[in-house]
């Protein structure tokens, strides 16, 4: 990470030599989650936004960029009082970040409330995009409801008869089944919690055997997911009974899955494989900068939440201090995202294309592709409660 | 909830019985015997998997691999025990505690400097790869069953080894009297490594044959060893048999709960907070065991003659 950091600071520096305005360093401050079980998501994130500023030849908006990277730990308050260093000492303009939705929860106000952007290239809870949203908070990723609705949806319009759901018992898991349901309709054959971070699920493997569903819904990130899919591949369910899930499968998943996730459904709002020029870009230059892994969502969205600033920057000829102004180019959406089509709702959430995705093997690695677009230009249904306009 | 699916469920808690017998059983040795508690077994557990990933990596088979972990498990864990452990015997168990507790630190810091954060896999070898079908549309892994038939082997293999042979008879007297055994001549702290260095290898065990199953990650011994522990406890600390028989109960009472709490939480209360509070009670239930258990017979079931 410093011969990352270096070589940023390094295209940085030729970057003002070329350049004759002596204008301050922008600074960016990233919250995530570097350490634990889910050190791979934030890695994600932090890479996605160093890529963006080295493509953009170490600058945001023509200004040189010194970026500030925590680590949250995913402890809410260790997150907090390290926003609030961000704020404080070192006297951020915006913070990027984070992954974990309790984690937003922690650092909003402290973060909007000194004038700060805050940018979510993942958690988009529910409260923020209706009744709480606030002026200073964009998100480039989605609201938590929708991938879960994605799958809704598409388990409905393929006329799936018997679903069997599962998730963890905890709040997101309880939205996440509750975003399947909204869309689909038909018989739920069984709604299972199972505790936060379980291993085995040979119980309920066996359940969802003889229940004789033709699809299971899960909601299983991390660990959780990795160890479900093999299990489920074993006990021999793969060929019988439809995998459909949301952040279970993805690449940041897929190097511990491999085979055994082939051919499972995820619902998401891009894949590495989508169709357009930046996209692929994107993929390859992330591949090469980063050993070969492939960059999941939390990457595509980050290196997004880096084009928002620069476009924004460039909008208000690189100035931070009218706050009013950058807030206004900011909710422009001015940059061509790597998604596609993108513009942000009065809430400041993405409204945007889903899509179902796949699971397939790219050579020896393991990658998400698109396999069919499930809703166009989808807005999250909180809008309506979030008194910006 | 039919009888074939209770019958997989048994045997699914039949499965995860034996495996918690495997890091059990070397936990009540070291502690009966050596009156050592060692929180760092969970991370000896996850060492064996970690170590049979690797050398699965480099030699692409699995009983090699299964054979080269062992082996390089028990070099580790008897270096731990020369440097960090032989140290602790005499301290008080607060001591010993609170240094094993740091070497869990240490370790699981340690795998992710050495094989990285994210979770890695072990493949289940070819040949037990496949599903047995128990009745039409009911499949069972075979790599389930071999967890169970090589536990119960290792098991029966203890039991010969606890009550037929001299080693066996002195860790038995050295799990009670081990001063006495101690002036009889014996050289305790020899014994001691013996003891010590084949749980470290049944807790390996342990890990290399569930790594097919669970995602290979740094801290994955930590919840199986709170586990470990209310076996012992239920079992009677020191009892191999207590412990193979608790082992066997939780494995059951936490696979059939988890299954059917709710199902039989409706035939008394309506569906939806029966969804809710299943659940729940299906995780309390193997702490409500142990309780039960301490309260009617505080030495737990089979507690060691003479403790």
């Amino acid at each position: 990470m410093n011969k990352l950091l270096s070589s940023v600071a390094a295209i940085a520096l030729i970057g003002a030599a070329g350049a004759a305005q002596a204008q301050e360093k922008l600074k960016i401050g990233v919250v995530t989650t570097l350490s634990g079980p889910a050190a791979v998501l934030g890695q994600q994130l932090r890479n996605g936004l160093q890529l963006a500023i080295k493509d953009n030849g170490g600058k945001l908006g023509g200004r040189e960029v010194e970026l500030f990277v925590q680590d949250d730990e995913l402890k809410p308050d260790v997150a907090v009082s390290k926003a609030k260093a961000l704020i404080d000492r070192d006297k951020v303009d915006f913070v990027v970040g984070p992954i974990f939705s309790n984690i937003l929860v922690a650092i909003m106000k402290p973060v909007t409330e000194s004038g700060a952007f805050l940018i979510s290239p993942n958690a988009g809870t529910s409260n923020f995009a209706g009744k709480d949203c606030n002026p200073n908070f964009f998100v480039t990723s989605y609201q938590n409801d929708q991938n879960h609705e994605v799958m809704g949806k598409y388990a409905q319009d393929a006329g799936l008869k018997k679903v069997f759901i599962m998730a963890p018992n905890y709040p997101a898991g309880k939205d996440s089944l509750a975003g399947f349901k909204r869309f689909y309709k038909g018989e739920v054959a069984d709604e299972v919690y199972v505790p936060l971070g379980q291993l085995d699920y040979s119980a309920e493997l066996s359940k969802i055997a003889a229940s004789g569903s033709d699809a299971v819904f899960v909601f299983l990130p991390g660990g959780m997911g990795v160890n479900f899919v093999k299990q489920f591949r074993q006990a021999g369910l793969a060929d019988k009974v439809k995998f459909l899930s949301a952040f279970t499968v993805d690449e940041s998943t897929l190097p511990a899955q491999k085979e055994a996730a082939l051919g499972f459904f995820g619902g998401a709002n891009w894949a590495p494989d989508l169709n357009n020029a930046q996209n692929k870009k994107f993929v390859a230059a992330y591949e090469a900068e980063y050993n070969g892994a492939i960059p999941a969502t939390y990457a595509f969205q980050a290196y997004d939440a880096g084009l928002l600033i620069d476009g924004a920057l460039k909008a208000t000829g690189g100035k931070t201090d009218n706050k009013d102004a950058l807030r206004a180019a900011l909710a422009k959406a001015p940059f061509t995202s790597l998604r596609g089509a993108f513009k942000f709702n009065t809430n400041h959430y993405p409204i945007q294309d889903f899509y179902q995705v796949k699971v397939v093997q790219v050579g020896d690695k393991f990658a998400t592709s698109i396999d069919k677009k499930v809703f166009s230009d989808y807005a999250d249904p909180h809008v309506k409660d979030c008194a910006m306009k | 909830m039919s009888f074939t699916l209770l019958i997989v469920q048994t045997l699914n808690g039949l499965q995860f019985g034996v495996l918690l017998f495997l890091i059990a059983a070397g936990l009540t040795l070291v502690f009966g015997v050596m009156d050592f508690i060692n929180l760092a077994h969970g991370v000896q557990y996850m060492l064996g998997a970690y170590l049979a990933v690797m050398f699965y990596a480099l030699t692409g088979n699995f009983l090699i691999a299964l054979i080269a972990a062992l082996a390089a498990a028990l070099l580790l864990g008897l270096l731990l025990e020369f440097t960090v452990f032989r140290h602790l015997y005499d301290r008080d168990h607060l001591e010993q505690v609170i240094a094993t507790f740091g070497i869990i630190l240490f370790l699981n810091q340690g795998v992710k400097v050495v094989w990285g954060a994210a979770p890695l896999s072990l493949p289940i070898p070819d040949m037990f790869s496949g599903t047995i079908v128990l009745s039409p549309g009911i499949l069972y892994p075979v790599w389930r069953l071999m967890i169970i038939g090589s536990g119960l082997a290792v098991a029966l293999l203890l039991y010969l080894l606890v009550s037929r042979t001299r080693v066996g008879m002195l860790v038995r007297a050295g799990a009670t009297h081990a001063r006495i055994v101690s002036a009889l001549g014996v050289d305790i702290r020899r014994l001691f490594m013996i003891v010590f260095g084949f749980g470290t290898m049944l807790a390996a065990f342990a890990g290399v044959m569930i790594a097919p199953i669970l995602s290979v990650e740094p801290g994955m011994g930590d919840s199986v060893l709170i586990l470990a522990f209310v076996v012992i406890v239920i079992g009677g600390i020191g009892s191999m048999r207590g412990a193979f028989i608790a082992a066997l109960l939780i494995g059951l009472v936490d696979t059939l709960g988890r299954s059917f709490a709710i199902d039989i939480l409706r035939l008394v209360m309506p569906p939806s907070p029966a969804r809710t509070v299943g659940p729940a009670i299906a995780s309390m239930l193997i702490y409500v065991l142990m309780a039960l258990v301490l309260y009617f017979r505080p030495a737990g079931l089979f507690p060691a003659k003479g403790r």
